[in-house]
This record gives C-alpha cells, structure tokens and sequence, in this order.
C-alpha cells in the first residue's frame, strides 16, 4: 500500500536503527508528544531495538487523556437531559467521569451517538431540528479546524439547536510546562506531525530557543519515527538546538493558514486545565464571546460539577515524562483497560494502555 | 352479493403485526414468502415439529442469533450470514451440518420485499452448504421494539468418526493456519453503515466452510483445533484458543493475509485488522506434520485460495498471544475489549 509499506520498510528501518546505535554516544531522553506516536512505536516495539542510552518518554498528546475529569461529567450531565443528542468521537465514551462513562450513559436511555467528523453532528442537527445537538469537541489543534468549521456553518446557516462542548488544547505551552517542571527528564522532543501539518513548525522556534532543545516534527510510521529519533540525537550530539523538519512529506514551516484562520475566527486562547497535569496558562481554546450561543456549557445549566478522581492514578506524572506506565503501582494491577482508573488507559492513544496492550508482561 | 363491509387487505407490501399473529395473514406470508424458497420434504410437512432419522454416533447442535446493520451490504445480507455462520459453527466441531431452523422476528413495516430477498438468499445458502432448513417461526414486534429483522438459526449435525477438535488441544509445536484474508466482513459491514461514507470495494467473505473443512479432514483426520473468527476476529479466538490449552501462540505478523482495501480502511479507523469479524475464514491448528498437506487442500478450494501459515503453538507465555514484527521486536496481541471505537486524530 502506497505510502504506508515504504515507511514500514524492515531494511530501511533497520538501518535507522543502526545509524542511531552509531550515533549516539551519550545518554539522551527524548519524549514523543502525540500518543499516536507512543502507540506506533509500542506497537512496532521501537523501543525495545533502541539502543538503551536512548530513552524514550511519552508525552501529553493524546486529546482524550487530557480533557478534565469536569469536561466528561458535564458531557455525561448534559446527555441525561431530555432532548438532547449527544455526538462524540468514539474514544471519549469508555472514558469514566467521576461514577460512569458515556456507554453507561447510553444504556440507562441517552441519546449518544459516535460520529467520524464533527460535520456529521452538524448534520444530525440539520435532520432533528426538535432535538438538541451537542457535540464533544475535543482534541489538539489537528482537530481544531473541523470542530471550527461545523460551528462556522452552524452559524452560516443559522442553525440554532447546534453546540459545542469545547476542550480543546495545544501543544506549545505543554512542552513549556513540562520543560519548565523541577523533575524534567526531557532533552529533546519528536513533535506531533499532524498537529504541525496543521500549525506549521514556526511557532515551536521560541520554544526550542528559550530552552536550549532540539524539536523535529516526525510522523507517525516506523521509519518515520525512526528518522525524527535520529535527526534529535543528532541534534542532541552536536549541541544544536532548535527546530528541523523530519517529516517533510506532510508538514512545512507555514502549515496550512486556511485551517488556522478559520480556528481563529471561532476560538480564542484561554487557560486550561489539563487532566492530571492541572492549569496550563493560554493552552486551550474556547469559543468566541460572539459566538457563545454555540457554547454547550453556557447554554446548558448543569449546575456545580465536581468531580472526583481516584486517588491511585498518576496520570499526570506519565503524561510528563516523570513516570512510565509500567512503574505505576496500580498498573495491571487496580487499572486496566476494563477497569481504567484514568485516561491514559482508556484511550487508545493513551501510554498506560499502549504499554498494557503491547508490552504488559515483555517490558522489563 | 354486496358484502357489507370492506374485505381485509390480504396482499400488503410490509409486514404487519397480523402477519405474526397466527391467522389468514400469518398463513399468507408462510404461503407467499417462506415456502416457495425454502421449500424441502421435511419443511413442507408443516407440522409443529421436524422429524428426521439419526444415524448411529455423536451429534453436534449450535444456535446463534443474528442482528447485523445493515441488513444488505456488500457480499452478502443478515440471511445467507444466518445459515453460514451456524453450519460453520458446526463444521469447525468436525459435524456434518444436516438440519436449520430458523426463527425470525420482524418489525411491523418490514418491507416483504426485503423479507423475500433474505429469505431467497438463506434458501440458497442452504442449498450451497448442503443443509435443510427444516424448521421455522416468525413473530412481528411493534415498530421500534427490534431493528427491521433478527434471524435466530439453529442447527444439527453428525460427528465425523476419529475426528477430536477441541480448544483445549493445542500442543507446543502446532502450526497454525488461517485460510485466507482478514477482516472483511467486518469492514464491509462498518463502511456501509450509516455515516460512514467514504465508497470501498471491500466486500463481506461470508461463506459455508463445510465442504473445506471435510476436505481437510479427509486428509489430515489429526487436526487438533478448528474455529471460524468471527465477533472479535482472529485476536479474540486465539487468544482463546491459548488460554483453554494453557499453551502461547506466535505469531509472524508479515505472514498474515490482510486485502490493501481492509488495510486502508483500517488505518483511517484506527483499528486492527485482526480484532475485525470474518464471516468465512477458518483457523485451524495442527501438528507441525500435517502443516503442508492442510495447506495444500485448503489452497486447492474456493474458500481457502490464499491459506497461510501464520504462527506457532509455543512453551512459554502460556494463555498468551504474542507478534513478531518484521523489524524483529514483539508484542501482545489483546484480546479485544468490546465494541470497536475509531480514533479521534
């Protein structure tokens, strides 16, 4: 299959791998920060063929492990009103809120549906204009512009029973907080390729200057990867910070402007909190003042929501790098994937359950 | 004579609670529908039993309940998957499937021309796997108490002699054998759904195994185990398969036999392929002797043209499944959750 079986290539992997093993002389940690990328490399067992001074941590980049215990119990709040059409991505209904998941949800008689594009919630809006559509809008600035443009089209079309739940964040003022942590491990980073695609790779040349690191945009396939590892230790060898590109085929300096004007038209940068990690200043989006009567939370009363999350998971410490998912005390243990104590082991991206899927009983 | 009132509608185009209901309509539809496809010698007996002689040796006896939406999509629809998926159940115990029932439950507004076309294609289901459906009920629900038609099949079969498949069987040194592509029915079925809207050529496998799987039997009589993957694909039934005999499983991940389209349509999901439903594929496990001429019979058959093998019993991990990769590292294969969640990003 074209464009997929020349990036999985075991030659041409094999000699990253070796070229790698040539290369790096001293002790480097490199975090990749999209959990598509922690996923493709547990899944090819990248880590195991690494040379062991080059460690590998797993970032915060998986949308469904971030979004705040409150986001999911005000989702699961708002899917019991009458009327009312919940629409999500599949991953987000096996994450738990504080006493149960959107599945449950469904069960005792909500009206949840999965959808593949926010669009396709939009849709359901325009087919049940008696009913509610709320549509949990989550995710990095990949799915951004899509969840943008269904608002846009709502507001073109003046479609009135449609609205967003909105946790949407981004990935700049991630790396800051974790590079700015007092434990930080991190050296270099794999940045999320389709997140560049979209943002470009300009807006991480502060970054990489402010903290004296290297960042290379890679993509998600085993040779990809391995060619984003390489460049970093490179980098790292040499003593060059800054930002370099490995994965060309995809993503350019600019990115793409056209799907950032029209995130732009329709969110603003707010404070966040993240899942497990807490506040990060500007690394969230929200809808625009002008915009807000396509704001779930605002048109929806839920009254106060507080959540509560079990007091055995680390999550937070994962998704920076501090703690792999194997050292948790609950791992395998208390958490699994039929019994997830936090996101990162309901997500398909997240780190606790690539480790527990791929490599539970083979990881050292 | 004026009739003083109107005579009831007997020819409608849907179903009708009537039609359950045990009366003139009920007797039409049998009339209409079912028998003039399904009619047999046994059938047409109409009595509220089946009667049949018995051979002297074992039986095999299955049931399973079919929901699947869509009810048509590519390769296939809900009535050949009935009548297949309860005479494979059945083959891969080593039993000659013999005798269907079927049970339908139909929602009022039906329209009886889908009706007619499901049950003309298990009339020729049927008649491809060598069985009769011998016996049948059919009971009309109020619209919204079940999606437009559930078919339940059960069936018989006679046991072969000197033939033991189980899956607690499996010895270290087992080849393991899968007869062909995975993944796609399920994927068939997942790209017709409802908005999901992107086209593909990929179409459902459902197929009687019987006749390959007596054809490997002929040769091979010393088979250990024989499932078809279906709900949960080839990673749930492997992983069963080493867990019952407290036995791993290898597997060559280079090895096996996935279509580009299944690929594709895969990777845009997110979802593995070997978690994905098989409505016509075989795994079956054998000592290592017997590999090659497995292969070679099941190669020589319609439903088996791109058999491979594709793993090893093994040792160690016991009760696990575990991939090599073609870049020499490994990893467990999972037994599937549940229901299949696409990826966000």
């Amino acid at each position: 299959m074209k464009y997929i079986d020349e990036y999985r290539d075991p030659q041409r992997a094999k000699a990253l791998f070796d070229e790698i093993r040539r290369k790096a002389l001293h002790e480097w940690t490199i975090m990749e920060i999209c959990g598509g990328q922690t996923h493709s490399i547990m899944r090819n067992g990248i880590d195991q063929l690494l040379p062991p001074n080059v460690r590998l941590v797993h970032g915060p980049g998986c949308p469904v492990c971030v979004t705040p215990l409150e986001s999911i119990d005000r989702a699961l709040a708002i899917a019991a009103r009458p009327g009312v059409i919940l629409a999500s991505f599949g991953d987000m209904l096996r994450v738990p809120g504080s006493d149960r998941d959107l599945f449950m949800a469904r069960s005792e008689g909500a009206d949840v549906r999965i959808v593949f594009s926010p669009l396709e919630a939009l849709q359901i809006a325009r087919d049940n204009p008696d009913r509610e559509v709320v549509f949990l809008a989550v995710g990095f600035e990949t799915t951004a512009p899509a969840n943008a443009m269904a608002v846009w089209q709502a507001a073109r079309e003046g479609i009135g029973n449609f609205s967003e739940l909105v946790s949407q964040v981004m990935v700049p003022p991630a790396m800051r907080a974790i590079l700015s942590s007092p434990g930080n491990l991190v050296q270099g980073f794999l940045a999320a390729g389709h997140v560049c695609a979209i943002m470009g790779w300009e807006e991480y040349e502060p970054v990489a200057a402010e903290f004296g690191v290297p960042i290379v945009p890679a993509g998600f396939e085993p040779v990809d990867l391995l060619a984003g590892i390489l460049l970093v230790v490179e980098m790292l060898e040499a003593g060059i910070s800054g930002v370099r590109n490995a994965y060309g085929r995809i993503v350019t300096r600019e990115g793409n402007p056209e799907a950032r004007r029209i995130m732009n038209e329709v969110y603003q940068v707010a404070d966040r909190p993240w899942r497990g990690i807490g506040i990060i200043p500007q690394s969230g989006l929200v809808l625009r003042e002008s915009l807000a009567r396509f704001d779930a939370e605002k048109r929806f009363d839920v009254g106060h929501i507080s959540p509560r999350e079990s007091p055995l998971c680390r999550s937070g410490e994962v998704l920076q790098g501090h703690l792999k998912p194997s050292d948790c005390p609950a791992f395998g243990c208390e958490c699994t994937p039929m019994t997830p104590l936090g996101a990162t082991m309901v997500s398909s991206e997240g780190a606790c359950s690539a480790y527990y899927k791929y490599h539970r009983n083979t990881t050292p | 004579m004026q009739l003083s009132c109107p005579a009831p509608i007997l020819r409608h185009e849907t179903v009708q609670m009537a039609h359950g209901a045990g009366g003139r309509l009920s007797q039409e539809l049998t009339r209409r529908v079912f028998m003039p496809h399904l009619q047999n010698a046994i059938l047409d007996q109409l009595d509220d039993q089946a009667k049949f002689d018995v051979p002297p040796g074992r039986m095999a006896f299955s049931t399973d309940t079919y929901v699947v939406s869509p009810l048509f999509f590519p390769g296939g629809n809900i009535g050949e998957l009935a009548v297949n998926g309860t005479v494979n159940d059945l083959a891969v115990g080593g039993a000659v499937p013999q005798y269907l029932s079927a049970g339908f439950v139909l929602e009022e507004g039906l329209p009886l021309a889908e009706l007619e076309e499901i049950v003309r294609s298990m009339a020729d289901a049927a008649r491809k796997a060598g069985v009769m459906i011998v016996a049948g009920d059919t009971k009309v629900v109020q619209k919204g108490q079940c999606d437009r038609i559930f078919i339940n099949t059960s069936g018989v079969g006679f046991v072969r002699e000197g033939v033991d498949l189980s899956c607690r069987n499996l010895r270290p040194g087992d080849a393991v054998i899968l007869s062909g592509t995975i993944g796609d029915h399920g994927m068939a079925v997942m790209t017709t759904r409802e908005g999901l809207s992107f086209q593909s050529r990929i179409s459902s496998d459902t197929a009687p195994l019987n006749g390959m799987i007596h054809a490997v039997l002929d040769v091979v009589p010393g088979v250990h185990a024989m499932r078809d993957p279906t709900r949960g694909g080839v990673a749930a039934t492997l992983n069963e398969l080493a867990s019952s005999s407290s036995v791993g499983i290898e597997l060559d991940e280079a090895s096996i036999p996935v279509r580009d389209e299944v690929r594709g349509a895969s990777e845009l999901l997110g979802i593995d392929p070997l978690t994905i439903a098989n409505e016509g594929k075989l795994l079956l496990v054998v000592p290592e002797s017997g590999a090659a001429a497995v292969l070679s019979v099941m190669r020589s058959h319609d439903y088996g043209r791109e058999a491979a093998l594709i793993g090893r019993v093994v040792d160690d991990h016991h009760g696990m499944v575990v991939m090599k990769t073609p870049f020499g590292s490994r990893r467990i294969v999972e037994m599937p959750l549940g229901e299949q969640l696409p990826r966000i990003c």
